[in-house]
C-alpha cells in the first residue's frame, strides 16, 4: 500500500460561509413557522426544514458530498435503519 | 509475484480508513440518540397536547441562541479544516479556538437554562412537575435526558477540540497529516446535527 | 508453497513467543490481533465455566422439589446471572471476538486489523464490564433478580443492584461496538492485493455482516440501559406507568437490540461452519454468493422482527400480525445456508474429522432450534408457549446447539493453527457422545415441558412436571461431563500436544498457508491471491 498521504477535498471558505448563512436562514424560517399557530404548517415546516438543515451539515460541513458512494450509502442505511425502527414501533403505538 | 511481509512495527497511515472508522462511530452515535428519538416520537403521538404545552414552558430564546452558537461553531471548525489543508496554520488555530469558545458558551447557556427550570421546580419529582399531567412529566423527563446526553457530548467534543488545538500548536497535526482534526470536526458536526433536531422537538414544539 | 523471506529466521512458536514485551505484560498490553483473540478466549472460557456452574445449580434446584435447595430469591439471582454471563460475556462476543480477531486479518492477507490499539481497548471494555458485573453481585442489595432482560417497571422498582448490573452491560456494549467498527474498516481497507470481495472466505463475510449489526443495534441497548439507570436514580418517568410511561416501550427498545443480538451470536458460527464443511468434504462450497449474501440478508431482516418477543405483552393486533409475518420471512436466508451446506456435502469426499462431526451437529441442532422458532412465531401458538420452558428449549437449541456447538467446532478446526499443537482427535470424538446425548435429553425435554405448560423462571414446579425435570437435569449432568472431557482434552493438548503442521486438515484458505502458530506479522511471505476460495486440488488434499 502506498505510504503517500492522501488528501481530502478542500472546501473554499466562501462555500462554508454560504452554507452557514443558509442554515441560519432556514432556522429563522423554522422559528417563524412554529409561532404561527397553524399546526399542520409548523409540523410540515419542521419535518422538511430540519432534515434539510441536517443534510446541509452532512453534505458540506462533513464533506459527504465529496466522499465515495459507498460512504453515502452507509449513511443512508443508518438513517433508514432508524426510520424503520421508529416506523415499526409506531405500528404498535398508533393502534393502542 | 508475492510481496514480502513488512515488519510488524511499521505504522501505516490510512487516511481513508481513519475517516471511515470515525464515520462508523458517528453511526453509533446516531443510533444512540435515535433511541431517544424513538421514545420522543412515540410519546408525542400518545400525548400531543401535553408535549405542545411542555414546549411552551421552555425558554425558546435560549434554545434558538444555542442553535446559532452551534451552527456557527460548525462553521468555524469546518474553516479550521480547510485552513490546515491550505497550510494556514494561524487561521486553523484561531478557528479551533473560536469553536471551543462557542462550545463553552453553549454549555454555559445550558447551565443557565437548566438552573432556571430547576429553580422553577420543573425537574423529575420536582414540585411543579408533579402538578403537570403525565404527558408533561414524560416531556420533561425526555427533555432532561436528551439535552443532558447531548450536553455530555458537547463537553466531550470541547475536550477533543482542545486536544486538537494542542496538536496543531505542536505540529502533530499538519498540512499533510490532518485526519485527526478532520475526525474531530466530524464528531463536532454530528453534535450539531443532533441539536438541529432537538431544537424543533423540544423548543419549537409549542 | 511459500518461501521464507531471505534473512528472516522464523520463531518456532510464532506470535506466541514473539511479543514486543516479555511475560504477562506482553499479553496484557499487546495490540496484536492474535494475542487479543487468545485473551478473549481465555477470559470467555472462564466466564462460560462459571455460567455452566450456575446452570448446574439451577438444574439441582429443579431436582429438589420438597423442600427446594435454594430459596426463590436466590434462584431469581441464578437465572439472571446465568443469562447475563452467558449472553453478554460468552455468546455475544462469541466467535467474533475469538476467531474473528485471530483470523479475519489473516484470511484477507492483512497484518492486523485497521485499529489495533482500539482492538485492545475493546478487550479492556470487555473485562471492565465483566468486573463491574461481579461487583454488582456483592454490593448493594444483592445481585439483580430481574432476569437478563431487565423489564420495566420491575427493574425500576426492585431494590437489588440493577443500576450497577445494567451499567456493566452498558460498558460491555462498547466492546461489541468497537469490535464491529474495527472489522468493517478492516474488510474495506486492508484486503491484500487480489483479495476481491468475492474472493474472501465466507467466515469473513459473516463477520462483516455481524459487524454491521453490532454497530447499528448495540447503541439502542446502550441508551435503553442508560434510561433504566436514569429512571432508578432520577425517576424521569419514561418507563414508569405511574408517571405516564409505557413499559411496553421499554420492551420495544430492549428487543430492537436484543433480537438483532441473536444474529450477532449465530452468524459468525454459521460462517465457521461454511469454512469447515468444504474443507472436510474436499469440495468447493455450493452457492458461495448465496451464503455470503444470506448473511447480509439475515442482518437486515433480523432487525425487523423484534416484536415476536412481545406478542403477549399487549401490543396492537396488527403489529402482532406484521411481526409474525416478518418472523417467518427471516427463516428463509437461514435455510438457504442449510441447503447450501447440504449441497456441498453431496458427492463430496467426506472425512469425519472432529471439527466436521461437530459442524454437522451444528446443522442438526440449529435446524431444530430454528424450526421451533418458526413454530413459536405463529401468534396463536405463541399465546400458549410464551414464557414457558418451550422458549427456554428453543433458545438453547439455537444459542447453545447453534453458536455453542459452532464454537466447539471452530475450536477443533483452528486450535492447531492458533497454538501449533494437535489435540487427541479420538478424545474429541469420544466427548461428542455425552455432549450430544446429554444436550438433547436436557433441552428436548424442555420443549415438551413447555408444551405441557411449565412456566420459565420459576424456582419450583408442580408435581406433574417433576418427571420431565428429572430427565432434563440428568441430561444436563451428562452434557456437562462431556464438556469436561472436551475442554480437558484441549487443555492437555496445550501442554503436551504434538507440534502441528501448517495445514493438518487440507484447508485452502489463507490461514493454512502460514505456519502453525502464525508469526507475529501473520505471513513471512504473502501468497498470491488470484482465484476464488475453496478450490480443492486433489493433489493437495490428503
Amino acid at each position: 500500500m502506498e505510504q503517500a498521504a492522501e488528501h481530502g477535498h478542500v472546501l473554499p471558505y466562501r462555500t462554508l460561509v454560504r452554507v452557514w448563512l443558509v442554515l441560519l436562514f432556514l432556522t429563522a424560517i423554522l422559528v417563524i413557522a412554529s409561532t404561527v399557530y397553524h399546526e399542520a404548517l409548523s409540523v410540515w415546516a419542521m419535518l422538511t426544514l430540519t432534515p434539510l438543515k441536517a443534510g446541509l451539515v452532512f453534505f458540506y460541513f462533513m464533506h459527504l458530498k465529496y466522499e465515495k458512494p459507498f460512504l453515502k450509502s452507509m449513511v443512508l442505511i443508518t438513517i433508514a435503519t432508524l426510520i424503520i425502527f421508529i416506523g415499526l414501533t409506531f405500528l404498535d403505538i398508533l393502534q393502542r | 509475484m508475492s510481496r514480502p511481509a513488512s515488519h510488524s512495527h511499521a505504522v501505516h497511515k490510512d487516511y481513508q480508513g481513519a475517516k471511515l472508522g470515525m464515520w462508523i462511530f458517528l453511526f453509533t452515535e446516531l443510533l444512540l440518540f435515535g433511541g431517544l428519538f424513538i421514545l420522543y416520537s412515540t410519546y408525542r403521538a400518545i400525548y400531543p397536547h401535553d408535549f405542545h404545552a411542555g414546549g411552551q414552558h421552555l425558554n425558546a430564546v435560549i434554545g434558538i441562541i444555542n442553535t446559532v452558537v452551534l451552527l456557527t461553531s460548525s462553521l468555524t471548525v469546518a474553516v479550521a479544516l480547510s485552513a490546515i489543508q491550505k497550510g494556514s496554520r494561524r487561521l486553523t488555530l484561531q478557528c479551533l479556538g473560536a469553536t471551543i469558545v462557542l462550545g463553552i458558551l453553549f454549555l454555559a447557556n445550558k447551565y443557565v437554562e437548566w438552573s432556571e427550570e430547576i429553580r422553577r421546580g420543573i425537574y423529575p419529582n420536582g414540585p411543579e412537575l408533579e402538578k403537570l399531567p403525565n404527558g408533561g412529566k414524560i416531556f420533561y423527563g425526555l427533555y432532561y435526558a436528551m439535552t443532558g446526553l447531548h450536553g455530555l457530548h458537547v463537553l466531550a467534543g470541547v475536550a477533543v477540540l482542545a486536544v486538537m488545538l494542542a496538536f496543531v500548536w505542536k505540529n502533530r497535526v499538519t498540512t499533510t497529516d490532518y485526519v485527526k482534526l478532520e475526525n474531530a470536526g466530524l464528531y463536532w458536526h454530528l453534535v450539531d446535527v443532533i441539536w438541529i433536531f432537538l431544537l424543533p422537538m423540544l423548543y419549537l414544539a409549542a | 508453497m511459500t518461501n521464507p523471506a531471505v534473512g528472516a529466521v522464523p520463531a518456532a512458536w510464532g506470535y506466541l513467543e514473539q511479543g514486543k514485551r516479555k511475560g504477562i505484560f506482553g499479553w496484557l498490553l499487546s495490540t496484536d490481533h492474535k494475542r487479543i483473540g487468545v485473551l478473549y478466549l481465555a477470559t470467555m472460557m472462564t466466564f462460560f465455566s462459571v455460567a455452566v456452574l450456575i446452570g448446574v445449580l439451577m438444574r439441582i434446584e429443579q431436582l429438589t422439589l420438597d423442600p427446594p435447595l435454594f430459596p426463590a430469591q436466590t434462584y431469581n439471582a441464578f437465572f439472571t446471572l446465568h443469562g447475563v454471563i452467558m449472553i453478554f460475556l460468552f455468546v455475544l462476543p462469541g466467535l467474533s471476538a475469538v476467531f474473528g480477531n485471530f483470523f479475519l486479518p489473516i484470511m484477507i492477507g492483512a497484518e492486523d486489523v485497521a485499529f489495533p490499539r482500539l482492538n485492545l481497548a475493546s478487550w479492556y471494555f470487555f473485562i471492565s464490564g465483566a468486573l463491574l458485573a461481579v461487583v454488582a453481585l456483592f454490593t448493594g442489595n444483592g445481585p439483580p433478580d430481574t432476569g437478563w432482560t431487565f423489564y420495566a417497571p420491575f427493574s425500576i422498582r426492585t431494590g437489588t443492584n440493577v443500576t450497577l448490573g445494567v451499567f456493566a452491560a452498558f460498558i460491555l456494549g462498547f466492546s461489541s461496538i468497537l469490535t464491529g467498527l474495527n472489522f468493517i474498516t478492516t474488510v474495506h481497507r486492508m484486503r491484500a492485493p487480489g483479495m476481491h470481495w468475492h474472493r474472501m472466505p465466507l467466515f469473513v463475510w459473516s463477520l462483516y455482516a455481524t459487524a454491521w449489526i453490532q454497530v447499528l443495534a448495540t447503541p439502542i441497548l446502550g441508551i435503553t440501559l442508560l434510561l433504566v439507570i436514569a429512571e432508578r436514580l432520577f425517576g424521569i418517568g419514561v418507563f414508569d406507568p405511574a408517571k405516564g410511561g409505557d413499559p411496553i416501550l421499554y420492551q420495544h427498545l430492549f428487543w430492537i437490540y436484543s433480537h438483532p443480538a441473536v444474529y450477532i451470536m449465530i452468524v459468525p458460527a454459521m460462517g465457521a461452519i461454511s469454512e469447515i464443511i468444504p474443507t472436510f468434504a474436499h469440495r468447493t462450497i455450493f452457492g458461495y454468493r448465496a451464503i455470503a449474501y444470506s448473511s447480509m440478508a439475515i442482518a437486515a431482516l433480523g432487525s425487523l422482527v423484534w416484536g415476536h418477543h412481545m406478542f403477549t405483552s399487549g401490543m396492537a393486533d396488527q403489529a402482532n400480525v406484521i411481526f409474525s409475518l416478518l418472523t417467518f420471512l427471516v427463516a428463509v436466508p437461514s435455510s438457504i445456508k442449510v441447503f447450501n451446506w447440504t449441497a456441498t456435502l453431496y458427492k463430496g469426499s467426506i472425512e469425519l474429522k472432529p471439527a466436521m462431526l461437530y459442524a454437522l451437529t451444528f446443522i442438526f441442532l440449529f435446524a431444530i432450534g430454528g424450526l421451533t422458532g418458526v413454530i413459536q412465531g405463529a401468534l396463536n401458538v405463541n399465546v400458549h408457549l410464551h414464557d414457558t420452558y418451550w422458549i427456554v428449549g428453543h433458545f438453547h437449541y439455537v444459542m447453545f446447539g447453534g453458536t455453542g456447538v459452532g464454537f466447539l467446532a471452530a475450536l477443533l478446526y483452528w486450535f492447531p493453527k492458533m497454538f501449533g499443537k494437535m489435540y487427541n482427535q479420538k478424545m474429541a470424538i469420544v466427548a461428542w457422545f455425552p455432549i450430544f446425548v446429554g444436550f438433547n435429553m436436557f433441552y428436548f425435554t424442555m420443549l415438551v415441558l413447555g408444551y405441557m405448560g411449565m412456566p420459565r423462571r420459576y424456582f419450583t414446579h408442580l408435581p406433574q412436571y417433576h418427571e420431565a425435570h428429572v430427565i432434563s437435569s440428568i441430561g444436563a449432568f451428562i452434557m456437562a461431563f462431556g464438556l469436561l472431557l472436551f475442554f480437558g482434552n484441549l487443555l492437555v493438548a496445550l501442554w503436551k500436544g504434538k507440534k502441528a503442521g501448517a495445514d493438518p486438515w487440507g484447508g485452502v484458505t489463507l490461514e493454512w498457508r502460514t505456519s502453525s502458530p502464525p508469526p507475529m506479522e501473520n505471513f513471512e511471505t504473502l501468497p498470491e491471491i488470484h482465484e476464488r476460495p475453496y478450490v480443492f486440488n486433489p493433489e493437495i488434499a490428503r
